[in-house]
C-alpha cells in the first residue's frame, strides 16, 4: 500500500506556479529571509538548450509548422516551451454554445518565456471605474497604492518607454525606447494627420544593461525565449535570484491539487501530485501563496473542499471562478503601397512594436465603457509559413507571376491589434466540472463566456480606427469581419488574448470579494493568491507587470505579518 | 551511429506528440535531425528520395506541381530546389487531414485528366496540363464551374504550403532580401521613406 509522502520539514510560505506572480512571490519572500518551497507543474526550462534564438525555418524539419502542421495553432514550434491551447491529458470544457480559450504554459517560468513583453501601468482612473461610470467594481486600493511598487518593478525587471503624460496610460521608470521601424514612421505619420495619440511602446526588454543582463541584440524574436535574458521572464530574472538566497526549494513536475486546511481553518499545506510518478505528496508551509494563473488558482480553490469550507477554499463569498474576463481582441489589416519602396534592410528590432496607441478617447463620450489600446507591427519581418496566406487569397494561379507578385508584396502589410477592456458579466465564470477529471484524478474546469455588446461596440469602434489609419497611410484596408455573430467585428473567442483575470477578486467587503487588499483571503488569513486572479477590473493595459507589482505588495505585506507573528 | 534518419524524424514526432517533458522539439535534436537530412541528401543522387506517404507516381505529381508553382527564375531557384516535395510528404505522412486533402487532391486531378484526355496529368501534354492548372488555379472558376470546386480547393492548399516551403527555405529567404535574424549593437531604425 503507497503511503502519501509528507515533506518531513515546514517551510514558511508554499508558492504554488512560478510565472509572473508566483516568481516575483518567491524572491521578495526568500530575499526577506523566509524559506520557500515553490511547485512548478512543468519541468525546469533550460534558455540556452530549450529557446530556439536565431533558428531559421529551415533548421527544423517541420519549419515551424511541427509535426503534421499542428503547432502552427499553438503560435509554431519557435515559441518558447510549453506554452499550449489543449494539454494531453488535461482537459477543460466549454459549456455549450459558448467558447472559452485557455493558453497554459507547464514550464518554469510559465508564460513570462514567451509573453509580449508588454508592459503597461493601469492609470488611476482605472482603479475607480464603478465611481466614474457606475458599471461593475472598484478596487479596494488607488493608483497611488501601487505606484511604488510599479517603480520597483519596471527598475527591477527593465521597461523601455518614454513619459509623456497621457493620463490613459502612466508614466514610469523607463530605459531608452528603440527606435521606430519604418511602419511605425508611417502609422505615427497618420495618427498625427487623425489627432490619434501614438507613442514609444512599453516593453519589459532591455535597451540597457541592468543587473549583469546584456541589452536587446535586435533579433526580434523574443517570443521564442531569450537566452541572454536581455527581455523578461521569471525563470531568467525572479528565480535565479531566490534560488542564491538558499532558501528556495524548487519541485517541478508538481501539480498542486488542494491546498490543506488545519482544524483552526488556516492552511497548513498543499497536496500535489507527482507527475513522474503518479502520486500525491503533501508539503507543510506556514502560509500559502496561490499564483497558477488566474483560472488555474480559482480551479485549486474550488477543489480544496473541506467540512469547514464545503465551497471551496477562501470561497464563502461564492466569487471564485467569477468576474472572470478576457482582453477584448479585434485585429486587422491593410496593404500600404509605400511599405513597397522601402528599400531591404534590417526591421527586426525588439520583438513586438516600438509604438502603440494608447487609449486617446478617454475624454469623450464614446458609445461603449473603457476603452482600448492598440498594437501594431508590419514590414520585412523574418519570414515564416502563413506569412502569404493572404497574398494568396487575392493574387492566385501559379509560377513566375506569382514568386513576383509575393517577392513584391513582403513586407507591405501593417497590421494592428486592438486591446480592450472587458466588463465582468454573470455570464462569464469558470466553475468545477461535476464529472470530468484530468489525468492526475483532479478534476477540470468549466467555463462560460460571453461578450456584452459594451465589448461588441468596441471592436466594431478598433476596426473602425484600424481603417481609418490605414487609409491615412494611403492605404487599402483589407479585413472584412461580421457584422453579428459570435466573431462580430472581428471579436476574438474569450481567452484569445491570454489576459484572462478576476477569478479571485479582491475587494474591501468579504461579502462580494475573495481578497483583501493585500491578496490576503478574507476567510483564510495565511493564503494568499498573486497572479491575475485578485484584479478586480481588466483594463486595456496588458495585465503582467500589475501582476508583478500585486504580487511585490502582497509579497511585502506577507514578510511584516510574519514577522508580527500574524501568519 | 546505427541511428536513422527516420528514427530521429520518429523520435521527434513522437516527442512533440506526447511523452516529452517538452513539449516542443529541443533545439539540438532539431539540429541534429536537420544534419542527417543534408548528409542523406548530399549521398544520394537527385531524385532518389523515397518518399514517405506519396507513392511513386503521386511524388512524381507533387513536384511537378511544386515546380510549377514556385519554378525557377531569374532570381532565385525554384520550390523543389527549396526542399518543398519532402516538407510535403513529411507533414502529410502525419497529418489525416493532408492525406486527404493532397492525398486525394491528386487522385481527383489524374481522374479528371482522365476523364478530359484519356491520361494521368502527368501524361497529359503540356497545353493539356496548363489547361487543367489554368482551370483549378482561380477560385472563380469554381463558381462559374461547380464541378471543379475539388480541384480549386486541393489546388489552393498546395499552392500555400508550397509557398509555406520555398518562403520558409533558405533560397526563399533570400529571395525576399530578408536581412535579419542577428545580433546588433544597436537597432538602426527606418532607413529614409521615399517620398509617396
Amino acid at each position: 500500500m503507497t503511503q502519501v509522502q509528507r515533506s518531513p520539514k515546514t517551510s514558511d510560505v508554499c508558492v504554488i506556479g512560478s510565472g509572473a506572480g508566483g516568481g516575483m512571490a518567491a524572491k521578495i519572500l526568500t530575499e526577506g529571509g523566509l524559506s520557500v518551497v515553490l511547485l512548478e507543474a512543468g519541468p525546469p526550462v533550460h534558455p540556452e538548450k530549450d529557446f530556439k534564438m536565431f533558428m531559421w525555418p529551415y533548421d527544423l524539419p517541420h519549419r515551424g509548422v511541427g509535426v503534421g502542421g499542428k503547432a502552427a495553432e499553438n503560435f509554431g514550434e519557435f515559441l518558447a516551451p510549453n506554452g499550449a491551447w489543449k494539454i494531453e491529458g488535461e482537459p477543460y470544457i466549454s459549456a455549450p454554445g459558448t467558447n472559452f480559450q485557455w493558453f497554459r504554459s507547464r514550464i518554469v517560468g510559465g508564460r513570462t518565456n514567451h509573453w509580449g513583453r508588454i508592459a503597461l501601468r493601469f492609470a488611476p482612473v482605472d482603479f475607480k471605474s464603478r465611481t466614474r461610470d457606475g458599471i461593475g467594481e472598484d478596487w479596494p486600493i488607488t493608483y497611488e497604492d501601487l505606484s511604488p511598487y510599479y517603480d520597483k518593478v519596471e527598475s527591477y525587471i527593465g521597461v523601455f518607454g518614454t513619459n509623456e503624460n497621457v493620463p490613459s496610460a502612466p508614466d514610469g521608470v523607463f530605459l531608452p525606447p528603440p527606435k521606430p521601424r519604418c511602419s511605425e514612421v508611417l502609422i505615427k505619420k497618420a495618427c498625427d494627420k487623425l489627432n490619434i495619440t501614438c507613442i514609444p511602446a512599453r516593453l519589459a526588454v532591455l535597451t540597457k544593461p541592468i543587473n549583469g543582463r546584456p541589452p536587446c541584440h535586435y533579433c526580434g524574436q523574443c517570443g521564442r525565449g531569450c537566452v541572454t535574458a536581455s527581455n523578461f521572464s521569471s525563470s531568467q530574472v525572479l528565480i535565479p535570484p531566490a534560488m542564491q538566497t538558499g532558501r528556495l526549494t524548487m519541485v517541478t513536475g508538481a501539480m498542486a491539487r488542494e491546498i490543506l486546511v488545519g482544524p483552526d481553518g488556516k492552511a497548513t499545506g498543499v497536496s500535489y501530485i507527482d507527475k513522474a510518478t503518479k502520486t500525491e505528496r503533501r508539503v507543510s508551509a506556514r502560509a500559502v501563496v496561490v499564483a497558477a494563473s488566474a483560472c488555474e488558482s480559482a480551479r485549486l480553490l474550488l477543489n480544496s473542499k473541506s467540512n469547514l469550507f464545503p465551497d471551496g477554499l477562501a470561497n464563502s463569498s461564492g466569487q471564485v471562478g467569477r468576474n472572470l474576463t478576457d482582453s477584448v481582441g479585434s485585429g486587422g489589416w491593410g496593404y500600404v503601397p509605400q511599405m513597397e519602396k522601402m528599400p531591404p534592410h534590417n526591421h527586426d528590432g525588439t520583438g513586438g512594436m516600438h509604438m502603440y496607441i494608447p487609449w486617446w478617447k478617454y475624454d469623450r463620450k464614446n458609445d461603449f465603457p473603457r476603452g482600448y489600446h492598440i498594437e501594431f507591427g508590419g514590414g520585412r519581418e523574418m519570414p515564416g509559413a502563413g506569412m502569404f496566406d493572404d497574398v494568396l487569397e487575392e493574387s492566385e494561379g501559379y509560377g513566375v507571376e506569382l514568386k513576383r507578385t509575393c517577392r513584391k508584396q513582403y513586407g507591405t502589410g501593417i497590421g494592428f491589434a486592438g486591446r480592450g477592456e472587458m466588463v465582468p458579466n454573470p455570464d462569464t465564470y469558470c466553475e468545477i466540472d461535476p464529472t470530468i477529471v484530468d489525468q492526475y484524478g483532479i478534476p477540470v474546469l468549466k467555463f462560460h463566456f460571453k461578450w456584452s455588446e459594451y465589448e461588441i461596440r468596441q471592436a466594431k469602434d478598433m476596426q473602425e480606427t484600424f481603417k481609418a489609419i490605414i487609409e491615412a497611410m494611403g492605404g487599402e484596408y483589407k479585413t472584412k469581419t461580421d457584422i453579428d455573430g459570435p466573431y462580430a467585428f472581428g471579436i476574438e473567442a474569450g481567452g484569445k488574448i491570454i489576459h484572462e483575470v478576476g477569478t479571485a477578486r479582491m475587494g474591501a467587503d468579504p461579502k462580494t470579494s475573495v481578497l483583501n487588499s493585500y491578496c490576503q483571503a478574507h476567510d483564510v488569513k495565511n493564503l494568499f493568491v498573486t497572479d491575475g486572479a485578485p484584479l478586480v477590473t481588466n483594463p486595456d493595459k496588458n495585465p503582467t507587470l500589475t501582476i508583478m507589482a500585486l504580487s511585490w505588495r502582497a509579497s511585502d505585506y506577507l514578510l511584516s505579518e510574519a514577522k508580527k507573528g500574524n501568519i | 551511429m546505427g541511428i536513422s534518419r527516420r528514427d530521429v524524424l520518429k523520435n521527434l514526432a513522437i516527442g512533440a506528440a506526447a511523452g516529452s517533458v517538452l513539449q516542443v522539439i529541443p533545439a539540438e535534436a532539431a539540429a541534429l535531425a536537420r544534419q542527417m537530412v543534408q548528409k542523406e541528401k548530399a549521398a544520394s543522387p537527385a531524385g532518389k528520395y523515397t518518399p514517405k506517404y506519396y507513392l511513386p507516381h503521386q511524388y512524381e505529381t507533387l513536384v511537378f506541381l511544386c515546380d510549377t508553382i514556385i519554378p525557377k527564375d531569374e532570381k532565385s531557384g525554384g520550390a523543389v530546389e527549396a526542399g518543398a516535395p519532402e516538407f510535403i510528404d513529411l507533414l502529410t505522412s502525419e497529418n489525416e487531414e493532408f492525406q486527404l486533402m493532397f492525398g486525394g487532391g491528386m487522385m481527383w486531378l489524374d481522374s479528371f485528366c482522365k476523364d478530359r484526355y484519356e491520361k494521368t496529368f502527368l501524361e497529359s501534354t503540356p497545353a493539356q496540363q496548363k489547361e487543367v492548372l489554368d482551370l483549378i488555379a482561380y477560385r472563380r472558376n469554381a463558381k462559374s464551374d461547380p464541378t471543379l470546386r475539388q480541384g480549386v480547393a486541393f489546388f489552393a492548399r498546395l499552392r500555400a504550403m508550397t509557398c509555406d516551403s520555398f518562403y520558409t527555405s533558405k533560397i526563399g529567404i533570400a529571395d525576399l532580401q530578408y536581412i535579419g535574424n542577428t545580433a546588433l549593437a544597436e537597432f538602426p531604425g527606418c532607413p529614409p521613406v521615399p517620398e509617396s
